[in-house]
């Protein structure tokens, strides 16, 4: 069992708690004009958007096969038993390999430090590992962010939507987007907009299985390719040495 | 010695300069002074230039090694020494443009503790750290010829099989492998060159390119250290190169035909236009020179097609790293000054080097397991005393 959040934007209220929650959890600093920042960086983990009076949050999706953990030379990054994908600093190199194969795009960078981190929500693993909820979760006020197992969280989803068709979009965002996230959204309007890459776009395929496909076939390819090559260099060499040996033998002769 | 300043010197000092300011912005201001990178761009000019073009414009070395010792082609034994000479340097200025472009630098041996098997870059990473090193054994004789250590170097041959299949190997690994790199950005790498066969094409790019740039090499080398040119080479390479054009071609065309692309890329549209500076320079240029057999017999002609060649390829891993995000992230990569400078310094590097190794080591005189003849060494001798200017 993993556990997840689930973000309902028809409750959200715009009121922002939830970066501030964020930032103080993760010692980050906070104010007016951060909170009127519409991106997130390496210092805003978190950030609700607004567009026509309707807010959508934004944060990494915890992915159930996270392409960053995959992809990263050192393994800095990976995905916890309890949901959260965290990351280990002091392993990492700075190749920034996650921030370009995440498609969700959600790792940040600290382009200005001389001893750059890479910046995203790891889901408040400690809170997470102590049996608390995340800090977004607990704060939020009218429950929009709600922090819990992700089956239930799906079932929940599945119940709101069917008992109030007409505020929400017929979709979870997140269920089996690239095989499935640890956030879950539901909305009354298209997460594309804020966004979010589109469902058909990014597929439901896990996103390691693409590169998987021509890793795993390494193991087998590097003896296969060594004997290809040791025999090559063998034939041609023996051809030199039976040539080699004719005309000794040629020249024995006539001697 | 008396130290001359001529054009060439001055044109290096001036690169090196600047390339050492670059370098001094970027490791006490960090990589948001020294680049345009952002977490919109986290690769940049950097990843394509110095890493994609880099390993790829080195590929001369396992090309050449296979041609003569694998497949035995004997008269392409003149060119083996200064391939794998600019193979070795290569690698190793790529690895220096890596410590440039890794946000920890410092770290950069956690890969040979921290492996994660899963990882295209873990495996590009291991790949190349010991490919450099079978270049540099590939490349020790040269200095125990100069030394005049006979030992090591019948050491260095009784494992030259194990060294040519290693390093054949390991380049088919990687070079391939770069272009594995990307298959996990399906959804941001734009379709004319997001494609299942990426790994396919970077071999195959590799090799045409490991032949263009020996030409291109050969006959660079041979105007700046007065050696004669040998056309029977020139020839052979040409003749392989246009083999190796056709392939990557008829790949590239099987692969659009497959995704449904082939009208789409004659369509005018912003990749477009960069689609078609690669496809004309990659193909269209040298596949139509190279078709002649006038061309293919002119050391100036085939200079020219190898080139265009050489260009067209670097254009298209420029494509795959840089223009074939611009519109996913919404906008343009245009790299900073000081990213071009340490690139720049980088080349200018590798030029000098390339010199300082030929006049301080027996590059183009022919190897001692080949019982060089004396005389042509010492009328060698004085062309190469210039080679540093």
């Amino acid at each position: 069992m993993s556990k997840a959040l689930l973000y309902d934007a028809t409750l959200c209220i715009g009121c922002k708690q939830c970066e501030g929650a964020c930032a103080q959890q993760n010692h980050l600093p906070y104010d007016d004009a951060i909170a009127a920042e519409p991106v997130q960086s390496a210092h805003k983990y978190t950030v609700v958007l607004t567009k026509n009076d309707k807010y959508m949050r934004r944060l990494c999706m915890h992915c159930q096969e996270p392409a960053c953990a995959s992809v990263c030379p050192v393994g800095a990054l990976h995905k916890t038993e309890a949901g959260p994908v965290v990351y280990d600093v002091w392993k990492c190199i700075g190749c920034r390999y996650c921030m370009v194969a995440c498609p969700f795009n959600q790792p940040k960078y600290e382009w200005q430090s001389l001893n750059p981190r890479v910046r995203k929500c790891i889901m408040c693993p400690d809170r997470v590992a102590a049996g608390k909820q995340t800090a977004c979760a607990e704060i939020c006020p009218t429950g929009a962010t709600k922090f819990g197992e992700r089956d239930e969280l799906i079932a929940e989803a599945k119940q709101r939507i069917e008992q109030n068709p007409a505020n929400y979009k017929n979709r979870i965002y997140g269920l089996n987007e690239v095989g499935g996230t640890s956030v879950l959204l539901i909305a009354g309007t298209d997460v594309e907009d804020y966004g979010y890459p589109a469902s058909p776009k990014i597929g439901e395929k896990p996103m390691p299985e693409y590169t998987g496909r021509v890793m795993e076939r390494i193991p087998d390819f590097v003896p296969l390719w060594t004997l290809v090559l040791g025999g090559i260099y063998w034939i041609s060499h023996r051809r030199d040495e039976v040539a080699a040996a004719e005309e000794a033998e040629k020249n024995g002769g006539k001697r | 010695m008396k130290f001359k300043l001529t054009f060439w010197k001055a044109v290096f000092l001036v690169i090196m300069g600047l390339g050492l300011y670059s370098s001094y912005v970027r490791f006490f201001h960090g990589l948001g002074a020294a680049t345009n990178m952002s977490d919109q761009f986290p690769w940049g000019f950097w990843i394509g230039f110095d890493c994609l073009c880099g390993v790829m414009l080195a590929a001369g070395g396992f090309c050449m090694v296979g041609a003569v010792y694998l497949f035995n082609v004997e008269r392409l034994h003149p060119v083996v020494k200064p391939a794998v000479l600019t193979a070795f340097l290569g690698y190793l200025l790529f690895i220096c443009g890596l410590l440039f472009d890794l946000g920890r630098p410092w770290f950069i041996w956690h890969q040979l503790i921290y492996r994660n098997l899963h990882s295209v870059m873990f495996e590009v990473g291991m790949c190349v750290m010991t490919y450099t090193t079978v270049l540099f054994f590939e490349f020790l004789p040269n200095v125990f010829e100069r030394l005049n250590w006979k030992t090591p170097i019948t050491w260095i041959h009784r494992i030259y099989p194990i060294l040519i299949v290693a390093g054949i190997l390991l380049s088919t690994l990687h070079q391939s492998s770069l272009g594995s790199l990307y298959l996990i950005m399906p959804s941001k790498l734009h379709p004319f060159w997001y494609t299942p066969a990426l790994p396919f094409f970077f071999f195959a790019s590799a090799v045409a390119v490991g032949l263009a740039m020996t030409i291109f090499e050969s006959t660079q080398s041979a105007k700046a250290f007065g050696r004669q040119l040998e056309l029977p080479v020139l020839v052979t390479l040409g003749g392989a190169l246009l083999v190796a054009l056709w392939v990557n071609l008829l790949l590239r065309i099987e692969d659009y035909y497959h995704r449904d692309l082939l009208r789409e890329i004659f369509k005018p549209s912003y990749e477009a236009y960069f689609l078609w500076i690669e496809l004309i320079l990659t193909y269209v240029i040298p596949i139509t020179m190279l078709s002649f057999k006038k061309v293919r017999l002119s050391p100036q002609l085939l200079y020219f097609a190898s080139v265009s060649a050489v260009l067209g390829f670097i254009t298209n891993r420029l494509n795959i790293a840089v223009i074939g995000f611009e519109t996913y992230v919404g906008h343009h990569f245009v790299p900073r000054w000081t990213e071009y400078s340490i690139t720049l310094m980088m080349i200018a590097m590798g030029f000098f080097l390339f010199g300082l190794a030929v006049k301080y080591l027996p590059i183009f005189a022919a190897e001692t397991e080949h019982h060089a003849e004396e005389p042509r060494v010492i009328q060698a001798a004085p062309a190469l005393s210039h080679a540093g200017d």
